[in-house]
């Protein structure tokens, strides 16, 4: 593995597949265990770089790390020297200074986790760069699907995917679109028109606007959320700022594309429901499929999402030595 | 003092010797003698350059560029007279800062900086700006943009291209509509999609275009159109021309010779507006400079400081260096290319900006009794692009590294030289224009 993870694309069939097998392995190592802890980052520092609000990513790195014995930093912009205007860059030769020896970074900007890399000489996690990519939250959403529907070992072999939902904004849909086409799934992007990019044809994934005609087809089923703020009606009545208005209304897009428990009538057997959360009840998704005891994996994908960290972590910092 | 051009070959033809004195072209032969001989054998004569199109960043941002830099990168870069855009701080919209700018020129005397005045107050794009005084003012101001910003409103638009006739002025369109545009980083398409950018698309250059044109065709006014970047924009500007209607166009360098995909980086150096696109529009610019559809290359020269670069791609400043590597590019891209000849260079690079400003002593032809206004080419050698070795105080050029074909030799300003092998030449200042 590269020293760094800015892209489900940095990664071939080989390196996924190490990275999702040692995920098992270490969770393998830890079941049972009355001291949830293994020393291999012993001595090493993981850096939490979090330009954004996100409770969940940030916990979960730091219980990863926690769980391999790094001492962790948890560095918010929010009453940091970042909410003074202090730039990326001077940011990073500062925790370059300290002597971090991994970043673990989300960011509003697409890109800026590949910026990172000009100035820190430790490793470089992505937890997130705007609408770009999301690389371990593929992870684990490809660990969960191999554990569900392929024993827990191997890659995804004509594994059918759909992704519903704002794909456009989205960095979980393109690191998954990489990662699962990587492992030989194959994925169906389903949205309405506004909200795919321009140039989505040349990713490796199919394209619908029909959720329906998707269903009845999928082993899996990964809805996104979708923010409010692109649903014109949300507005307010004679708003100056027109804004960016992707849908006519919430009530119309929860109507097109949310899953709801007639919808999930139409799931084949064993296809199992995904989301990366945090989710929209009753909009993306209804209550009764996001509790579904049964097709919903979403609290699994939190649990699967510690691992995950873990594994990489491990490989990338060398922690086999 | 004369000086004679020994075996120099005018727009890349036949070897003569060419003697300048008294600020002219006093005599063109063979076996000239004068008080001093540059030997120029192998070496292109050309028309000095005319950019139609560079930000020099004083007043206001004097970190980034001044006039007097800016002017001394122009030279290097063989150029003889720059149009210094009004996106400064404060707006370049009255008599009193284009007079500044002009003053600043003429004090440092490397190239004519001609002050571009902006279109509307504060180049806001509400109320329209003291064209008139502009114009009157003595900076003579013929060239009025609101560049870095586009004049968005249609009406304002009609009445700014109106006006501006009483004194044959032109309106150089920053074409973007900023609607389409809202938090645009990189061109729309599979670049941008893959990389999570919100896309620049090509259509919102192409809507105003075609807007402008017509609206210049209906009430007879010339439009320039700055920085043309797609393939449907060269259409349009074909289209609009064969109406017979008054529009040209320049298209930049940095448009001429690079594509979307080096975004891949994320480093802001290749952020520029309008941003890079397609291989397939790079080809159809190349096309249309050489049939004259665009008329000029303008480099849209953008020095920025460091800090405002050194960041994350969406919170860094668009814009990229020109003035010292514009001629190369053009080199490397339309003539050792086969699709433009040394006339074609002359041209696009010094005759028809020089028209389009309405610059008189400026792209004039190689001759006698024509004023002295230079460059000389060695079409040779090659050269590499070093960022601090580079006039301007800045050091955002998206072609660091890059070995590129053509040396500026010496660079002569109503015949002084400006600069002599890539050395600026500080000496008697010339003020007259």
């Amino acid at each position: 593995m590269s020293r760094h993870l800015l892209s489900a694309g940095d990664l071939d069939r080989a390196a996924a597949v190490e990275i999702l097998d040692t995920a098992e392995r270490l969770d393998r190592a830890l079941a049972g265990r009355e001291v949830k802890k293994l020393p291999p980052l012993r001595g090493r520092t993981v850096v939490n770089l979090f330009y954004e609000d996100s409770t969940r990513t940030r916990t979960s790195f730091e219980l990863a790390a926690k769980r391999l014995s790094a001492d962790v930093v948890n560095f918010s912009a929010k009453g940091s020297s970042v909410s003074k205007g202090e730039s990326l860059k001077d940011t990073a030769l500062t925790l370059q200074a300290m002597g971090a020896d991994a970043v673990v970074v989300r960011h509003s900007y697409s890109g800026a986790a590949h910026r990172l890399t000009a100035w820190v000489h430790g490793s470089v996690i992505n937890a997130g760069d705007g609408t770009h990519e999301h690389p371990t939250q593929a992870l684990l959403d490809a660990f969960t699907m191999r554990r569900r529907l392929r024993g827990g070992e191997g890659d995804l072999a004509g594994l059918r995917v759909a992704i519903v939902g704002d794909v456009l904004h989205s960095r979980v849909a393109r690191s998954n679109v990489l990662l699962l086409s990587t492992l030989g799934a194959r994925v169906t992007l389903v949205a309405p028109p506004t909200l795919l990019p321009v140039g989505v044809e040349a990713w490796p994934a199919a394209t619908s606007f029909d959720l329906d005609g998707v269903l009845a087809t999928s082993d899996v089923v990964m809805m996104l959320r979708v923010q409010r703020e692109r649903m014109s009606a949300s507005l307010p009545e004679g708003a100056r700022d027109l804004g960016n208005q992707f849908v006519p209304s919430a009530r119309e897009y929860a109507r097109r594309y949310g899953l709801d428990a007639r919808r999930m009538a139409m799931l084949d057997g064993d296809a199992i429901v995904m989301h990366p959360g945090p989710m929209n009840r009753g909009m993306e998704i209804a209550a009764e499929v996001a509790d579904d005891p049964k097709r919903s994996t979403i609290v699994e994908q939190v649990t699967n999402g510690v691992s995950v960290r873990m594994a990489v972590l491990y490989l990338l910092l060398g922690g086999a030595e | 003092m004369s000086t004679v051009l020994r075996e120099v070959r005018p727009y890349g033809e036949h070897p003569t010797d060419v003697l300048i004195d008294g600020g002219v072209i006093a005599a063109i032969g063979s076996g000239l003698d004068g008080d001093e001989v540059l030997d120029g054998t192998g070496c292109v004569l050309l028309p000095g350059l005319v950019d139609l199109h560079t930000h020099l960043r004083e007043p206001g941002r004097e970190d980034a560029e001044t006039v007097a830099s800016g002017s001394a990168a122009a030279a290097l870069g063989g150029y003889t007279a720059v149009f210094a855009m009004p996106n400064t701080d404060p707006a370049a919209d009255t008599a009193g800062v284009v007079e500044q700018v002009w003053r600043l020129g003429r004090e440092c005397g490397l190239v004519d900086v001609v002050p571009i005045g902006a279109v509307t107050v504060g180049r806001a794009g509400r109320h329209l700006a003291e064209l008139g005084a502009m114009a009157d003012s003595t900076a003579r101001v013929r060239v009025f943009s609101d560049d870095g910003s586009c004049v968005a409103d249609p009406a304002l638009m009609r009445r700014a291209l109106e006006y501006v006739r009483a004194f044959d002025g032109v309106i150089a369109q920053h074409a973007e509509e900023p609607r389409l545009t809202e938090g645009a980083q990189l061109n729309e398409g599979v670049v941008s999609a893959r990389l999570g950018l919100t896309g620049w698309p090509a259509a919102a250059e192409e809507a105003i275009i075609a807007r402008d044109a017509l609206l210049a065709g209906h009430v007879g006014s010339r439009l320039h159109v700055c920085h043309v970047s797609t393939s449907g924009s060269v259409e349009i500007i074909r289209w609009a021309k064969s109406k017979g209607w008054h529009v040209t166009a320049e298209v930049t360098p940095h448009h001429l010779a690079l594509t979307d995909d080096l975004a891949e980086s994320y480093d802001p150096v290749f952020k520029v507006n309008p941003p890079l696109r397609t291989a397939a529009d790079v080809e159809a610019l190349r096309d249309a400079l050489a049939d004259g559809t665009i008329d000029c290359v303008a480099t849209d020269h953008a020095p920025h400081a460091a800090e405002d670069k050194e960041s994350e791609w969406g919170a860094a400043l668009p814009g990229m260096l020109g003035l010292q590597t514009a001629l190369s590019v053009v080199v490397e891209t339309m003539v050792l290319a086969g699709r433009l000849d040394w006339r074609g260079v002359a041209s696009r690079l010094s005759e028809a900006p020089a028209r389009i400003g309405s610059l008189a002593e400026q792209g004039r032809p190689i001759a006698v009794g024509e004023p002295a206004n230079l460059v000389l080419v060695d079409p040779a050698a090659r050269w590499t692009v070093e960022p601090a070795a580079l006039a301007s105080k800045s050091r955002n050029t998206p072609f660091a590294g890059r070995t590129l074909p053509g040396r500026v030799r010496a660079t002569f300003l109503r015949g002084r030289a400006t600069t002599r092998d890539g050395a600026v030449l500080t000496g008697v200042v010339s003020t007259a224009r």
